[in-house]
């Protein structure tokens, strides 16, 4: 198996797209043939990363490289950052709006989940930057 | 009690008395265990195995939602109707999606008790 890297534009605030990217990259590594569990985290881990450029960004970007030994997923944003991410990784901590948590997301789930599923992750930001989420999960 | 056990579909059906909205030739499936949430990532942090998920949530990231996780089948609770886009969606992936008038609450009991198991882990 080459390796692929896919590209996704993502859009503030863009709800009803939103996972679309996901979505694609998750039937991309079904035909290349990764396993279900591994796929899974994957999938969940990039949804994630997606509705936190939506929910919280001016806008980004979704990427995967997929490799046989490793999926890396990479959202990238413009702005307004994360002060204190260590804070933004507790489990229930949220700063989404209430329409957000109507939609059943922005409970404070989202940074958790992703380190659930990932077996590296990285965050870069801080307040007035872009947010950089780089995940990696192995194929193993 | 009844056994505890996989369900198909089509006795989701009868146990809730629910409508198919899309599905329908689908109901000889197996769900393996109850999922039931109107919270989105918690259905992605602890959902496991072929799960049915019950929600009120009549959103697109249901759907999303339901196909990250491998999710069986989708029950809305409270009398909660999908529109078409939502309906047509999941038409292409193959997502069969049920209705019932019974609350979230009640709907779970009524499957718990005809031998659908949780996501809990050893949980009887």
């Amino acid at each position: 198996m080459p390796s692929l890297k896919l590209s996704f534009p993502v859009r503030a605030r863009d709800f009803l797209a939103g996972g679309n990217g996901a979505a694609h990259i998750r039937q991309v590594l079904q035909q290349v043939g990764f396993p279900p569990e591994i796929i899974r985290r994957a999938a969940i881990a990039a949804y994630e990363a997606e509705m936190n450029i939506i929910i919280h960004s001016y806008g980004g970007e979704l990427k995967a490289h997929i490799t046989p030994g490793a999926i890396t997923i990479t959202a990238v944003d413009d702005g307004p950052g994360i002060p204190d991410i260590e804070l933004a990784m507790q489990e229930g901590y949220s700063t989404a709006p209430r329409e957000i948590q109507e939609m059943g997301f922005g409970a404070g789930m989202g940074l958790p989940n992703i380190r659930r599923c990932a077996d590296e992750l990285e965050i870069k930001s801080g307040a007035g930057q872009g947010t950089t989420v780089n995940i990696i999960i192995y194929n193993r | 009690m009844g056994e505890v056990g996989p369900l198909k579909l089509k006795e989701v059906q009868a146990i809730l008395n629910a409508e198919v909205f899309t599905g329908m030739d689908k109901l000889e499936l197996e769900v393996e265990a109850g999922f039931a949430s109107d919270l989105m990532s918690d259905v992605l942090a602890f959902a496991s195995c072929r799960i049915l998920l019950l929600t009120g949530l009549t959103n697109p990231h249901v759907i999303h939602t339901a196909t990250m996780i491998d999710a069986a089948a989708i029950v809305f609770v409270r009398g909660k109707r999908p529109d078409k886009s939502l309906i047509q969606a999941a038409r292409e992936v193959g997502l069969p999606l049920l209705g019932t008038r019974f609350l979230m609450y009640d709907s779970c009991g009524r499957l718990f008790q005809a031998g659908l198991k949780g996501c809990s882990g050893d949980d009887r």
